[in-house]
């Protein structure tokens, strides 16, 4: 593989664009054995398994996935980017990421087009007002920015808003303005081509049936779709499938798997400045560089592998968008669909060791895991390769849920994020 | 949207229902004594399985009471409701 640049894109432009090769190695089979192989082939274990390469010296690494990369909740997400949590612990750990997102299309020679064009969260009502502006405060005291509008602010931010109306009037906002979206696969494949790069061998189709393990207890290898595979250490970054992966090394874990939907309209001409969140009404709206406004809505009430929520939902999700922007009322939805997301009851990630030696995890990011994507997979990476938590990891250890220690993210926004 | 069975109303949709989770997990009688662990395991830790489920529904727009019911993760389907203190179905093979 060699890197993108100008000189590279002009040479090809002359050649009629026949020397682009294959981005990333894709092997059919694994080797016998790995010192470090990652179940999931999302974004963060792509990141994870980057960051190991680039940064730790641990041997052969391998990254399973089940489907294709890329194809789970990294290709099914509202490509939501920002760090304005409450609790110290979370502001760390996603300002990581964002500090990360800011310098990661030179990082992996890979255009991630992240564009910080502002996240703009939504207060309809005298606690989301109070709520939001706790946030502001603590996000000031963490050294995050995140700032408070005013309604007439709010509408000159984002000039479709329409903060008159009475269905969800709009009294203000929390403005994050280094906050925005991302390319989602190009996340994925930037990882993926930079991972590869460094020599991780990344198996496709490659489903993982069984965790072998010593009569110690430690892991020393994974039955899958391709054979046996001898591993050192393990890492899960299965999302919704973590409870299932787990459960093959008798391991159970906090969590419970939800369908969460997002839609996509009509790609339109740019009619949309920035990111507006609306928690209380549960809508999430942006614009894709393709024109396309990207929606999210809720997750279903109960736990389901469906990968498709009800439509009750979306339309929920529609309601809100059509009384707060009133021109997007004629638009034509082009198509929706539904991921698994693994909630933990704080709402908050798991990244760290397990009861198994050898057995490491990254899950439980719920409804709102891609902005983290290089933050966890950097810090994971350090946890694996030191087989103890790097110290932006250690608060969201899975013994927080023994020891009471909770980061309640979930009692803070008093919805999904 | 799901259809569901209440045991004393009858099929009614999904709207009128709220998800209260896993059934059949028994606060402990003896508080006092549990471990850190213990308390951990009945508060947070679920089987999240994918096949068929039990689990607690309320119908509360309806007749407001709790009742069970058995239900498959991947298709969403219902094999069964039963009252709450019934012993509960075996799943369909």
């Amino acid at each position: 593989m060699s890197g993108f640049s100008a000189v590279r894109l002009l040479r090809e432009a002359l050649r009629g664009q026949t020397g682009w090769g294959q981005q990333w190695r894709s092997p059919d089979q694994p080797q016998a054995a790995y010192d470090v192989v990652i179940i999931g082939g999302g974004g963060h274990g792509l990141a994870t398994a980057y960051y190991l390469a680039k940064g730790h010296r641990v041997g052969r690494i391998a990254v399973l996935e089940k489907g294709w990369i890329g194809g789970g909740n990294t290709g099914r997400n509202t490509t939501i980017i920002r760090s304005n949590y409450l609790f110290p612990e979370s502001a760390a750990l996603y300002d990581h990421a964002v500090q990360l997102w800011e310098g990661l299309s030179q990082e992996l020679n890979y255009n991630v087009m992240f564009s910080p064009r502002g996240v703009l969260m939504l207060a309809h009502n005298v606690h989301d007002e109070q709520s939001f502006r706790r946030h502001v405060h603590a996000n000031r005291l963490a050294g995050v920015d995140n700032e408070w509008l005013d309604a007439e602010a709010c509408r000159a931010f984002c000039p479709p808003l329409d903060i008159h109306q009475r269905r969800y009037p709009v009294l203000g906002g929390a403005l994050q303005r280094r906050g925005g979206v991302a390319r989602h696969d190009a996340v994925a494949w930037g990882y993926a081509r930079a991972a590869s790069a460094l020599g991780v061998d990344i198996i496709q189709n490659c489903e993982v049936t069984g965790i072998t393990r010593a009569n110690d207890g430690a892991v020393t290898g994974l039955s899958t779709s391709k054979g046996q595979i001898r591993a050192g250490k393990v890492g899960v970054v299965a999302a919704g499938s973590t409870s299932l992966v787990m459960a093959m090394a008798g391991v159970r874990m906090p969590l419970e798997s939800f369908p969460l939907q997002a839609l996509v309209s009509e790609p339109v001409k740019p009619v949309f400045p920035c990111v507006v969140m609306s928690n209380t009404v549960h809508a999430y709206i942006s614009q894709s560089d393709k024109g396309e406004l990207v929606i999210g809505a809720g997750t279903d009430q109960y736990p389901s592998y469906s990968q498709a929520g009800g439509v009750h939902i979306l339309s929920h999700t529609l309601e809100a968008i059509c009384e707060l922007f009133p021109m997007f009322r004629r638009m034509r939805m082009l198509r929706s669909w539904g991921g698994i997301v693994d909630t933990t009851s704080d709402r908050s990630p798991i990244i760290g060791l397990t009861p198994v030696p050898g057995l490491f995890v990254n899950c439980g990011w719920g409804t709102g895991g891609f902005k983290a994507t290089p933050g966890s997979g950097h810090v994971f990476a350090a946890t694996i390769a030191r087989a103890e938590p790097h110290p932006i990891a250690a608060p969201f250890s899975l013994g927080r849920f023994t020891t009471g220690r909770l980061i309640d993210e979930a009692a803070a926004a008093a919805v999904a994020h | 949207m799901l259809l569901i069975h209440c045991p004393w109303c009858g099929e009614r949709a999904e709207l009128e229902f709220r998800h209260c989770g896993e059934a059949h997990l028994a606060r402990p009688t003896n508080p006092a004594t549990l471990t850190d662990a213990e308390w951990a395991e009945y508060l947070a830790f679920r089987d999240n399985h994918r096949g068929w489920v039990r689990e607690r529904w309320r119908h509360v727009h309806g007749c407001g009471r709790f009742f069970n019911a058995l239900r498959h993760t991947l298709t969403d389907r219902f094999a069964a409701s039963y009252k709450t203190g019934e012993a509960w179905p075996e799943p369909p093979a």
